[in-house]
């Protein structure tokens, strides 16, 4: 290739234009002009994010960016979170880690989602990188205090440590509580999020570690932290933004008052989440903040009912994020329509999810109500127990700028309550009317009928989550050809087999993964696409032993395709099954 | 996706079968539940003293194929209660994380092994009350095996081979001990991790009781 503009530039100059570019996107343009360009870019690309960590091996990230500071990774597919990935399936960040420690020295940052670290990848962070800041594991798993005391104990630089709704083991320490072991001149602490830990905080060193970080922003505590100590980690940091509560199942005046006291003096706070076990009275305590926030997580709060929150929101004008549990009900979802005029987005989760009736008087008309009268929502995950298309319709053209919906109707298949109809015509109304829908979640009764509208109308849709829909595979079809911006598509109990599949086989190379469980598809259409499309790795997960000790045309139970760069994985455990498997051979 | 399910709707399922003798619901196992209006308990299990074989096989994945439901000998239940068990047993659904699933209670989530069976298995020991319900949790997850209740001991089966395994913990000092030794609530608090181990090599531990003890202290 000819460097014509290349070379009329300096290395420099290019370079420093290109440090004005973030995007990833649009650093993968600029890399795509020619060579010279190619080159600056990728060794001066420092922000990398990999969606799926075996679509690329640290040897090829490694190969074309050599000087990475800020990594982020994410490992198992989204249905891990109810439990439908099997342990040992997958995800270890560890030989990332260990490559990572050799080649970025410089490293700054690292972020990892549903990912297995084990203590001794969070030792070799803590030895290997100077400069470490940033350290968040999100829904991560395989560590425990042991790794988090090496942390401490090492990352001189450390910013942000957050740890949200990771399993972390507990360990009793010989040593002394793990956070004990930043040490005493350690005074550069912005984040803490250790909301996911299940065990005893030593208070001491938490409120050392408290009092002696000027620049602490964010402080997530666990359950373990009772409200009277609160009062006085306030006191210490009354410049906090963002905070999370322990719990605090009795209520008493003394120490309401001293969170009174204290939260009159935190006049940035504008974020709060926790309230595990909370007395209502305490929130008297929270009034005075309340104009001033802007977030409030209140999913846990399974003590605070319909009246006390209704109090509550009615005082957060300014709110831009509720997630809430569904004890506010249709009458608490009114009044924060009514109140908060600058609603963005909203999460209502169940109380009761495996209960068979209905436990609050939360229906659709609550969404509706929200979607009325709040101008700025456009992400909503709703949970609820009856729905109708009249309320879909409504609130899609209420709402065209949505971008995130997700509803989940708890019972499997549950009809228009009013009509007794199929949901398709309400959920085709909103992805008829929000243009710039993204995110989409179906749920309730669904025919292929829907399916042809979200691939008619979803030409935005990045990602999709279905469960217990459709009738054939058209439907798949549907999705497959008419989704053009389609990433993420996972699909659990539906009649999908391998026609839908084969036929948009090229389909799933734009994608970045698939997932499909309890559906029809065969293990002999599995190999066979496997085979036909050498740059997907077409995983079936089938705890039932090997494949071909069945029928070819026997469904598999659960099957991840995802395109990839780096060939099949090396590290899969024994019930996943791939088109090189062969039991007669005595491989696995 | 199975015929059975492709009509279904939940209503006339529940109201027109007898659930006398399984009265199985949509609760997580051992989940217990407030009697509804209409006297129907709800997350109710069968008792221990029934010993049924539960061997339910992997009930939510269908076999059109004739020979390939042949195979699948463990469902030896009938048509009705059987989309009853799977409604009861549909894993990750509703979609809510673990964290979030009682949100009153704590969880305390362990892990648990079989002996020979390469894959584990989480349990929330807060959902139970007792060594019934989780034994009977376990049979639900490691679908091969049978409960055998047999002169007051909980043993594990395999019907299969006939082996036999034994419920063991491993406690927050790291020892190993037979399941049922100590009160129900002390268990949750210390027990660390599960293991249904090969009778076989279940001597030498911590004797059961005083007439069951084994040769090695």
């Amino acid at each position: 290739m000819k460097m014509m503009m290349g070379s009329s530039f300096p290395e420099e100059v290019l370079e420093h234009v290109f440090s004005f570019i973030e995007r990833d996107k649009d650093r993968n343009a600029i890399s795509t002009v020619c060579q010279s360009w190619y080159e600056i870019e990728r060794w001066s690309r420092r922000r990398v994010f990999v969606g799926n960590c075996y679509a690329v091996s640290p040897a090829i990230l490694i190969k074309r960016f050599p000087d990475v500071r800020c990594l982020e990774l994410k490992g198992k597919p989204h249905f891990a979170d109810f439990n439908l990935v099997p342990e040992g399936w997958g995800a270890y960040v560890a030989p990332w880690i260990a490559a990572a420690s050799s080649a970025y020295p410089w490293l700054e940052e690292i972020r990892l989602k549903r990912m297995v670290i084990p203590d001794d990848s969070l030792e070799l962070i803590s030895k290997s990188f100077k400069n470490f800041k940033v350290l968040v594991l999100s829904s991560c798993e395989g560590f425990s205090t042991e790794g988090l005391a090496a942390i401490a104990a090492n990352c001189r630089n450390l910013r942000e440590l957050d740890l949200r709704e990771s399993e972390v083991e507990d360990l009793n320490q010989s040593s002394g509580h793990w956070l004990s072991h930043f040490p005493d001149n350690y005074t550069s602490l912005v984040s803490l999020n250790i909301a996911c830990l299940n065990s005893e905080v030593s208070f001491t060193a938490l409120e050392r570690l408290v009092g002696r970080c000027p620049n602490l922003r964010t402080l997530r505590l666990n359950r373990a932290v009772p409200l009277d100590r609160l009062a006085i980690l306030l006191h210490r940091a009354p410049q906090l933004v963002e905070l999370g509560t322990g719990e605090a199942s009795d209520l008493r005046p003394d120490v309401l008052s001293n969170l009174l006291g204290a939260f009159s003096r935190c006049k940035e706070l504008k974020s709060l989440s926790g309230f595990w076990d909370v007395a209502p009275g305490y929130l008297t305590g929270v009034y005075p903040i309340c104009p001033r926030l802007t977030s409030l997580n209140l999913s846990y709060a399974a003590t605070i009912q319909s009246s006390d929150l209704i109090k509550l929101v009615s005082q957060c004008q300014n709110l831009q994020k509720l997630w809430v549990l569904d004890y506010i009900e249709d009458l608490g979802l009114e009044a924060l329509a009514a109140s908060c005029k600058d609603l963005r987005e909203l999460r209502v989760f169940p109380s009761e999810p495996f209960g068979v009736e209905p436990n609050v008087l939360l229906t659709e008309q609550g969404l509706v109500s929200v979607s009325e009268g709040c101008p700025k929502l456009h992400s909503v995950l709703y949970f609820c127990r009856q729905m109708s298309n009249d309320a879909l319709r409504t609130i899609a053209r209420n709402r065209p700028n949505m971008t995130r919906f997700r509803l989940c109707i708890i019972e499997p298949r549950t009809p228009d309550y009013l009509t007794l109809e199929s949901l398709d015509m309400g959920f085709g109304a909103i992805v008829e009317h929000c243009n710039d829908l993204r995110r989409l979640s179906l749920s309730g009764l669904l025919t292929d009928r829907v399916f042809e509208y979200i691939g008619t109308y979803g030409k935005k849709l990045e990602m999709l989550s279905v469960a217990f829909a459709g009738d054939s595979d058209l439907g798949l079809h549907h999705i497959l050809s008419g989704c053009e911006n389609l990433r993420k598509l996972e699909i659990r109990d539906c009649p999908f087999g391998d026609k839908a599949l084969l036929a948009n086989a090229a389909k799933l190379e734009t994608m970045r993964s698939l997932w499909m469980s309890s559906c029809s598809v065969s293990f002999g259409a599995c190999k066979l696409l496997g085979q036909k499309m050498p740059m997907l790795n077409v995983e079936v997960i089938d705890e039932r032993g090997p494949p071909d000790s069945r029928p070819e045309s026997c469904p598999v139970e659960k099957l991840y395709i995802y395109r990839t760069v780096s060939g099949p994985r090396l590290d899969m455990p024994g019930f996943v099954w791939t088109k090189d498997e062969d039991s007669a051979l005595g491989l696995s | 996706m199975s015929p059975e399910n492709r009509n279904y709707m939940p209503e006339s399922d529940v109201v027109g079968l007898n659930l006398k003798e399984t009265e199985l619901t949509l609760g997580m196992p051992g989940e217990t539940r407030v009697t509804t209006d209409t006297g129907v308990k709800l997350g109710t299990k069968r008792g221990f003293s029934e010993t049924i074989d539960l061997n339910l096989g992997r009930s939510n994945v269908k076999c059109h194929d004739k020979v390939c439901d042949d195979e699948l000998e463990n469902d030896v239940l009938g048509g009705a209660t059987k989309s009853l068990t799977e409604k009861a047993q549909l894993v990750g659904w509703p979609p809510v994380r673990a964290s979030r699933k009682n949100v009153m209670k704590s969880c305390k989530f362990i892990k648990v092994a079989v002996d020979g069976a390469p894959y584990l298995r989480k349990v929330d020991l807060e959902m139970y009350n007792s060594y019934q319900q989780l034994l009977s949790a376990l049979e639900d997850m490691f679908s091969c095996l049978t409960i055998r209740n047999y002169l007051n001991e909980k043993k594990l089966m395999d019907p299969a081979n006939g082996v036999e395994y034994v419920a063991t913990y491993e406690d927050r000092d790291g020892d190993w001990m037979l399941v049922g030794d100590v009160p129900w609530k002390m268990f949750v608090e210390s027990c660390k991790r599960v293991r249904l181990m090969k009778s076989s090599e279940a001597i030498g531990l911590a004797p059961r009781t005083p007439q069951k003890c084994s040769s090695t202290a």
